[in-house]
């Protein structure tokens, strides 16, 4: 079982806004503390580092980022620039990492893109800010100025005689933004929806330039693990599951929190220690959704003493995602929650490609009536039928995002959604296998 | 060049070929809505999904993945079956089943794949979407209920035609497709989103419960609304053309057709002349045709005769008057009717010699007095993708919106001796360098264009730039029979015939024949008729085999769909009965005896489809030129009397040209 950390493991000192965000509080915590260091040991060492110290993407799929950061060309063709694009596009229902570092440790994440692009060889990195986030978006703006203010980005970034720019671009609202391919679209001025791939952004990115799409956690983290060697990021967690983590603990817990942790934590150290245990004990839990809400839900007694990490929550069915903790206590009208989840599917859908524009609405139609046990049995297979031709067929993983939930919910919890058209039919619920 | 197999049947592709064009080298039929050949890439319908190994657990959009080599593709296995019985589903659920009321009904993509791919029945028990239609203009009725969303619409206005008025609003599945502001789109080439819908949310509002498609005889035939030589069908039922549909032709139309191509044909209806008129005291009153014909005997011109011929007339028509001028003693032919005049003494100085296919390729292009967009829709989407490409264009004329950035030079053809340095430096790096004078142009800029040839080294090793563009269809084959006087209507007024043969000529001056007596043999009541002492009703392009060449000089055939209305008779057979009065009977009884006489005295015209191929020996011209260009075309829609005569050209010409706004009917 993967230890709890020590504060002095934590990256993110200031999570909570106890201190100064601003670029003083910044350096007083030790960002951007002779960057100039990080950067003169060399583009492929820095990308080798990162690799070593095991990193994967913080935006939910977990693809190792220094190898992702290996596919960007290492030599530019003219009129060619590459470019960092930084999601901080941070929709998901029960997501709100990236909020924290925005509001309260930008300066972690400017670090982060400088070193980042420098190791890409980027010319410039956009960060795109949801739109909702506005004091999350006046204090990265106002972060950038400060940085640019010292010298820390533009020409000779922090003293290191690369020339690097940073610019902040506010989204419009919506989640399909979060998507890579739809992020470059919607920066390019266009209709945000997902392009085709191949060619993949590091190919054929923003304004048809190599481009990688980064989370925001995943390029804030990084000049710590340069500072403090791969070695130590790399020591934390589990292999393949290495370093910290943000989790979002949100729903019946005491003490909703965020909270940097060991990736592997059990589910029950994490709640009992930070979240304050379940609302009315252990017993009264009913399912949890760890990874936001794209992933399927599991129920309390597989996920007790699930490690929280990639693969610890792939082994129950379901993932780490953002690690948006969604907890659920016996109170809650568990298919009424996938069901308003399908709704947000179905709001926010593109409507480029066919089984996600259509298939969103039906099973958000299905999972209504489905909660008010207005709806025949056999509609319970049709679903799941409907969720195996929408998932995998879509352009982009929204699709796959609006199927899982529902999957996971007939899976685990059909008893439940036969009783209620039962009920509704005044029928007694059939006893299994007379 | 990869080679993959399909099923097992093992292809070798061009590279950068997708699976999909794979799966069709192997025979294979792949269902698709929003693949389209002339159009990028969306991949957005998920209906050409197939199983691709190496590669992720999931069927792939095969439209949109590269072929690689040693690739296995698999159309036919569950999990491809289970994908687009999925993606018909979801496509049906929200699709109307009106297809008893809907247009599109016998050739529309989604009910024959529905057949083919799709489930026999529904499982779909909410209520449907339904969508308010949007106005797009005259041309392109919409139900966009029906819409499956392909954005096939989209791409062909954004990368074809040129205009960005057509694009999605909202997401998800309340994304719609719409017009911009909902306002008629303003393009020529409007009307190929009705054949591009694959379902029937947009189709053709002339055509709107007009016919279902098997009750209509198609009939291959060319179009004569400009000098293109668009290739199309004419589906007719009865004695009427209902419609218009281009024809693929890679050298010429591609697969497109502009609006006045499509639609000029319910104008074959109205104001046509179905008797023999002689004019009497003044006023033309119905004739039989012996009285005509006796008419146009008591004339006795004896040799003082001419033909003028107009812009729509086949070869054969031409040649059939020019026989019977030659057998009278007279050569006064003439085709320009509408006054240019130009040196036709080398047919490959007023040709467009660089093919319109070949257009694309050039990389710097000077346009000298020609609206391309509206005299030659179908040449301007090619200089389009020529720019795409990044050929520079520049252009001198009036200041138009050509659907790519021109840069102008100023209207002033004393331009053409002293074009600026970034003309010169941009044709001196072009390794196909290439210039389109307009017909307008001709009359004033013949010589100094020429001149040019040298100068901007226009002729390479392969490659002719000089390119002439002319709007009527029967100039060039007109040109290639002789209808041409050193200067123009003015040699035959000159001329001072007794007796003119007006052939479908309508834009003669008043006043030119004034002494003459004018027959008028053409098919529509229009200008022509009106000067006319006597009328012989023709036949229009519809109703008669003819020839007629293209601005390249392409020979090409169409055959008859309907018959002449009421009295009225092919223009040749009207020629050969007329010689045989006038006592000098033509040599021919039949149209395969005309075409073979023809082509004795011009080969070319005998070879169908093929290029003429003038010899390039440019005449030597004085060079000087001044003054500025109009553009002779004022309305595209009312060019000839076809287009004149229709009703859908006039609501085009009155919303698109004049701005006059057509409320939809009150509800």
């Amino acid at each position: 079982m993967i230890a709890s950390i020590d504060d002095k493991d934590r990256i993110f000192t200031n999570i909570y806004g106890f201190q100064d965000w601003g670029v003083e509080g910044a350096m007083k915590r030790g960002d951007w503390d002779n960057t100039k260091d990080l950067m003169v040991r060399g583009q492929d060492q820095i990308i080798e580092d990162i690799k070593a110290s095991g990193l994967r993407g913080r935006g939910g799929a977990g693809f190792p980022t220094g190898m992702k950061w290996s596919f960007m060309p290492k030599e530019q063709k003219p009129g060619k620039p590459s470019f960092l694009l930084i999601n901080a596009d941070e929709s998901e229902p029960g997501s709100c990492k990236d909020r924290e570092i925005l509001r309260h440790d930008p300066h972690k994440l400017l670090e982060g893109a400088l070193i980042a692009g420098f190791a890409m060889r980027a010319r410039a990195a956009y960060i795109y800010i949801r739109g909702e986030f506005i004091r999350e978006a006046e204090n990265l703006f106002a972060a950038v100025e400060q940085a640019y203010a010292k010298g820390f980005l533009g020409k000779n970034a922090a003293g290191s005689g690369y020339d690097f720019d940073v610019f902040v671009h506010r989204g419009a609202g919506a989640y399909i933004c979060g998507e890579e391919t739809a992020q470059i679209e919607s920066l390019e001025g266009k209709k945000g929806q997902p392009r085709l791939k191949p060619p993949f952004p590091a190919g054929v990115g923003l304004y048809g330039c190599p481009t990688t799409v980064n989370n925001v956690e995943s390029i804030a983290v990084v000049p710590t693990i340069l500072r403090r060697g791969a070695a130590w990021f790399a020591g934390i967690g589990r292999e393949k599951n290495q370093g910290t983590k943000l989790f979002q603990i949100s729903g019946h817990v005491n003490t909703p929190t965020v909270v940097e942790e060991a990736m592997g934590i059990s589910f029950r150290e994490l709640i009992e220690k930070h979240a304050g245990g379940i609302r009315g004990g252990w017993d009264n839990l009913l399912a949890v959704i760890p990874g936001g809400s794209s992933v399927p839900l599991v129920p309390a007694a597989q996920i007790m003493d699930a490690p929280m990490d990639f693969d610890g929550l792939r082994d129950v069915g379901s993932g780490l995602g953002t690690a948006a903790v969604i907890v659920m206590d016996k109170s809650t009208d568990i298919v009424r929650a996938i069901s308003r989840i399908s709704y947000f599917y179905k709001h926010e859908s593109c409507g480029q490609c066919t089984p996600c524009r259509e298939g969103t609405g039906w099973m958000w139609r299905v999972m209504e009536r489905l909660r008010s046990g207005e709806a025949e049995m056999h509609e319970i297979d049709l679903l799941q039928q409907v969720t195996k031709q929408v998932e995998g067929h879509s352009i982009c993983a929204l699709g796959d995002a609006a199927a899982w939930p529902i999957q996971g919910l007939i899976k685990h919890f059909r008893p439940e959604i036969e009783r209620r058209i039962s009920e509704r039919r005044g029928e007694p619920l059939a006893v299994a296998a007379e | 060049m990869p080679i993959l197999t399909v099923d097992g049947i093992e292809v070798e592709v061009p590279q950068g070929a997708t699976v999909l064009q794979a799966c069709e080298a192997a025979g294979k039929e792949i269902p698709r809505f929003c693949y389209h050949e002339r159009l990028s890439i969306a991949g957005n319908c998920r209906m050409c999904l197939v199983e691709v190994k190496p590669g992720p657990p999931k069927p792939q959009a095969s439209c949109a993945l590269p072929a690689a080599d040693k690739q296995e593709v698999f159309t036919n296995t569950p999990m491809v079956k289970h994908a687009r019985e999925g993606m018909m589903e979801f496509l049906l659920i929200n699709h109307p089943l009106d297809c008893p009321i809907c247009d599109q009904g016998g050739e529309c993509d989604l009910q024959d794949q529905s057949l083919a791919y799709g489930r026999g029945h529904t499982r779909f028990i909410e209520n449907k979407r339904a969508v308010t239609e949007k106005y797009m203009g005259p041309i392109v009725k919409t139900v966009m209920t029906r819409c499956i969303q392909c954005t096939r619409c989209v791409r062909f206005a954004e990368e074809v035609a040129g205009v960005e008025e057509i694009g999605a609003l909202y997401r998800g599945e309340n994304m719609q497709i719409t017009s911009y502001l909902e306002k008629a789109v303003t393009s020529e080439l409007s009307g190929n989103v009705v054949d591009l819908c694959p379902v029937g949310a947009l189709t053709s509002k002339p055509y709107a419960f007009e016919a279902r498609p098997w009750e209509l005889k198609k009939t291959f035939a060319i179009d004569v609304m400009d000098a293109v030589g668009t290739n199309i069908r004419l589906d007719s039922r009865g004695r009427q053309v209902l419609r218009a549909l281009p024809r693929v032709n890679e050298d010429v139309n591609e697969e497109w057709a502009s609006d006045k191509t499509r639609h000029a044909v319910d104008g074959l209806v109205r104001k046509r002349l179905d008797k023999p008129y002689v004019r009497k005291d003044g006023k033309l009153v119905p004739a039989s045709w012996g009285e005509a014909f006796a008419a146009i005997k008591a004339v006795d011109a004896g040799a003082r005769v001419a033909a003028v011929s107009g812009a729509l007339v086949d070869c054969e028509t031409l040649y059939a008057a020019k026989a019977l001028l030659r057998s009278m003693g007279s050569s006064v032919l003439e085709g320009r009717d509408n006054g240019l005049s130009y040196d036709t003494s080398n047919l490959a100085a007023v040709n467009f010699n660089s093919t319109i296919a070949g257009i694309e390729t050039a990389d710097a292009i000077l346009l000298i007095g020609t609206n391309v967009r509206w005299e030659a829709p179908l040449v301007n989407t090619r200089i389009r993708k020529a720019v795409k490409r990044g050929a520079k264009v520049f252009g001198i004329g009036e200041e138009i919106d050509l659907t790519y950035p021109v840069e102008w030079l100023g209207n002033d053809l004393g331009l053409l001796a002293k074009l600026p340095d970034g003309v010169t430096e941009a044709f001196g790096k072009a390794a196909r360098p290439a210039l389109i004078i307009g017909g307008g142009a001709m009359t004033k800029g013949q010589g100094a264009s020429l001149a040019l040839v040298e100068t901007l080294g226009l002729i390479q090793d392969g490659w002719n730039g000089y390119n002439a563009l002319h709007f009527s269809a029967a100039r060039m084959g007109g040109l290639m029979l002789g209808y041409a006087q050193p200067n123009g209507m003015a040699d035959v007024a000159k001329a001072a015939p007794k007796l003119v043969f007006l052939l479908g000529a309508e834009d003669v001056q008043p006043g030119v024949l004034d002494g003459s007596f004018k027959v008028y043999v053409g098919h529509h009541g229009d200008k022509g008729a009106a000067m006319a002492d006597v009328i012989l009703p023709g036949a229009a392009y519809s109703e008669k085999s003819g020839t007629w060449v293209n601005l390249e000089g392409r020979v090409q055939r169409g055959d008859r769909a309907v018959f002449p209305p009421g009295d009225a008779r092919e223009d040749w057979a009207i020629f050969r009965a007329l010689s045989e009065v006038l006592g000098h009977t033509l040599p021919f009884d039949t149209l395969d005896g005309l075409r073979a006489k023809m082509a004795e005295e011009v080969p070319a015209l005998g070879r169908i489809g093929e290029l003429a191929g003038y010899e390039w020996a440019p005449p030597k011209l004085d060079a000087a030129a001044s003054g500025p260009v109009s553009y002779p075309m004022k309305d595209f829609y009312l060019t000839n009397a076809i287009a004149r005569a229709s009703e859908t050209m006039q609501r085009c010409s009155a919303e698109l040209i004049h701005g006059e706004a057509f409320a939809e009917a009150a509800e």
